[in-house]
């Protein structure tokens, strides 16, 4: 079995690790020694040696993010990213649920090694056991000398507090994250200034993801050697895999990094459901492009996903089988952006609604081949890099361009057939949704 | 100057409660939609009266509060029923049969999303991903997650919120 350093704890527990187990298990030796014996260089060079790439969707690399930290005096924040609201991901919430003190711990690293004297998670309003697990740990952490005014007895001080979402998909962008943590509307901030530079009240400020952070201890403990070789091709470390949809058994699985699509449905998630066949997938995340039978061996990592003309985004994957309508799936995944959409631009703004609802009109049977060209134009145009303030809408267009691509037959399909091939008459959803109203 | 009336709209323990979050922030302003959800926590929902309070607490205008709340999706500006039901309408659940489990909810209650229940009981939501997509279709009712939900759960799962 190979490694698995940021859920082995889980496992051996059976479950949550509380804060007492987690010390047995080796807790808090990698804050401890980073803060008491390196200096907060050794620590950036570190986890820049060890090649961590973000685990938001982005896949920036850590240690040079950490990097572009001025080094000016005053106030700098941490910020972790909890907001998990990207469809189809679980990843984080449990990471946080399960073993609390492993992000309490890596979030002191990092907060030490870019110099913060205060750290925030930003954790989504609906993730109440999230909550209750992390202001337990916090609690723990300061009681043990871990944070504080003098953690581990060094000079060095560290406030960590939770911050609660009031619920909108766009906090997760990390700069309309910081207007939503200043507790303002949020709406993204122009870049540059990037955060490193100007964050949080016009601060330099760090925002890393959950399961980016919960890498950071093992890094310290065991070096950028160790954690480089767990990867099987280009991407150093492990992975937390996850898969929903028509499956034996969904759920999550901690990999090396690079480990192929088709292992990770076939064996770990029990291959399909009896009477199902796979058609396609997202493979991280509701933002990301659309791959299907052709690209089931590559392996899940940034490259060869991007390659492929994907986005590894959070590395959760949501499939798509036969008896979905990929029509349908498009205008529900449309759905999603359109209303999550800050408002502030106009293309997303009132874009993604026009596309919603030509998907429907489509769906319903009233589309035409206007329609459909219109909907490859909007694409084209809502989705091009650039055409909009923040990359909300370039990440909700990327599943309808490729199933545009993948499954055009389907759409054309309905629009030669007046109708969803795949709604059997009464008691379809849409059907019963039309009755109700 | 502050309007003590206003102020004593909100209990003791709801201002102990933002003041504890205010202690974690460069200013009073920030605390804005913490403020909110620990009122709502307290009452359900926020309304005119309460916004305005907080408004005073915090040192802004209700207006600016305004346009945060209106913002954000889990702060309600209009009463709420005893229990909140959150139904996920994201694409995991959607290719688990979310829309037929939303149906069958809707029937039983009797009512559409975004209405409450004439006894006070149930305001039914639909929701975004609630990140439990290996238990799809999954409900959130006040704070507790059920999932996988298969239609005929429907009835016990939440026949037990009183
Ligand atoms: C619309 C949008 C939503 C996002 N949501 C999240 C999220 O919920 N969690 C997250 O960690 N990153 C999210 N991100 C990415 C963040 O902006 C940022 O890149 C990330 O938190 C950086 O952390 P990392 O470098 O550790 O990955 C989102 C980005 C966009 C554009
Ligand atoms: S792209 Fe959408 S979410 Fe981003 S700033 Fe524009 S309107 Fe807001």
């Amino acid at each position: 079995m190979s490694e698995r350093p940021l859920t082995e704890r889980i496992d051996a527990a059976g479950g949550f690790v509380d804060g007492g187990r987690y010390e047995e298990m080796g807790g808090y030796v990698a804050a401890r020694q980073a803060v008491t014996s390196m200096t907060p260089q050794e620590v950036c060079g570190l986890v820049k040696d060890a090649n961590l790439r973000g685990r938001g969707g982005a896949g920036f690399p850590t240690g040079v993010k950490w990097g572009f930290v001025p080094d000016v005096p005053g106030r700098k924040y941490l910020v972790c990213n909890a907001d998990e609201m990207e469809p189809g991901t679980f990843k984080d919430r449990y990471l946080m649920e399960n073993d609390p003190h492993l992000l309490v711990e890596g979030m002191i690293i990092a907060a030490y090694a870019i110099g913060a004297d205060r750290a925030y998670v930003f954790l989504r309003g609906e993730y109440h056991e999230s909550y209750r697990a992390l202001t337990a740990a916090i609690g723990e952490a300061h009681a043990n000398g871990c944070l504080g005014e003098s953690v581990f007895g060094t000079t060095y001080a560290l406030e960590l507090a939770v911050h609660r979402s009031g619920g909108r998909y766009i906090c997760g962008e990390e700069t309309a994250l910081l207007n939503a943590l200043e507790g303002k509307r949020a709406q993204p901030r122009t870049k540059p200034p990037f955060p490193p530079a100007s964050g949080a009240w016009g601060r330099p400020t760090i925002v890393n993801n959950v399961e980016t952070l919960c890498n950071v201890p093992a890094i310290i403990r065991r070096g950028a050697e160790w954690y480089q070789s767990l990867g099987l091709g280009e991407d150093s470390g492990t992975k937390i895999y996850g898969v929903s949809g028509r499956v034996k058994r969904p759920g999550l699985w901690e990999l090396p990094m690079g480990t192929p699509i088709r292992e990770i449905i076939e064996q770990h998630a029990g291959g399909m459901c009896d009477g199902y066949r796979l058609r396609g997938l997202l493979p991280g995340g509701a933002s990301t492009d659309f791959l299907v039978e052709e690209h089931l061996d590559l392996a899940m990592e940034y490259g060869a996903i991007q390659a492929a003309g994907s986005r590894m985004g959070t590395g959760t994957m949501i499939l798509m089988d036969d008896h979905v309508c990929p029509v349908d799936m498009a205008r529900n995944l449309q759905h999603f952006f359109a209303q999550e959409s800050c408002g502030f631009c106009t293309p997303c703004r009132e874009g993604l609604p026009w596309v919603e609802q030509l998907l429907l009109d489509i769906e319903e049977g009233r589309g035409t081949a206007e329609d459909l060209e219109l909907l490859d134009h909007n694409a084209a145009f809502i989705g091009a890099p650039g055409n909009t303030f923040c990359l909300h809408a370039t990440g909700a267009i990327e599943p309808l361009m490729s199933a545009l691509k993948y499954f055009r037959e389907d759409f054309e399909a309905h629009i030669r057939e007046h109708g969803c091939p795949y709604r059997s008459g009464p008691g379809s959803a849409a059907e019963a949704d039309d009755g109700a109203n | 100057m502050s309007e003590p009336a206003f102020i004593d709209v909100l209990s003791q323990a709801e201002i102990d409660a933002i003041e504890i979050e205010v202690a974690h922030l460069p200013d009073r302003p920030s605390a804005a939609i913490d403020a909110l959800l620990i009122v709502q926590k307290h009452r359900g929902w926020v309304s005119d009266e309460s916004l305005a309070a907080i408004a005073r607490l915090l040192g802004m205008s209700a207006a600016d509060l305004d346009s945060i709340a209106t913002f954000y999706n889990l702060i309600y500006r209009k009463p709420v029923g005893r229990h909140v039901v959150m139904v996920c309408d994201s694409v995991s659940c959607y290719v688990m049969g979310g829309e037929s489990l939303m149906m069958r909810i809707r029937r039983h209650l009797g009512i559409e999303p975004g209405e409450t229940t004439e006894d006070g009981r149930y305001t039914l939501l639909p929701c975004v991903c609630l990140g439990a997509c290996d238990r799809a279709p999954v409900i959130m009712v006040d704070d507790q997650l059920a999932g996988p939900l298969a239609e005929s759960d429907v009835e016990d799962v939440l026949g037990a919120f009183e």
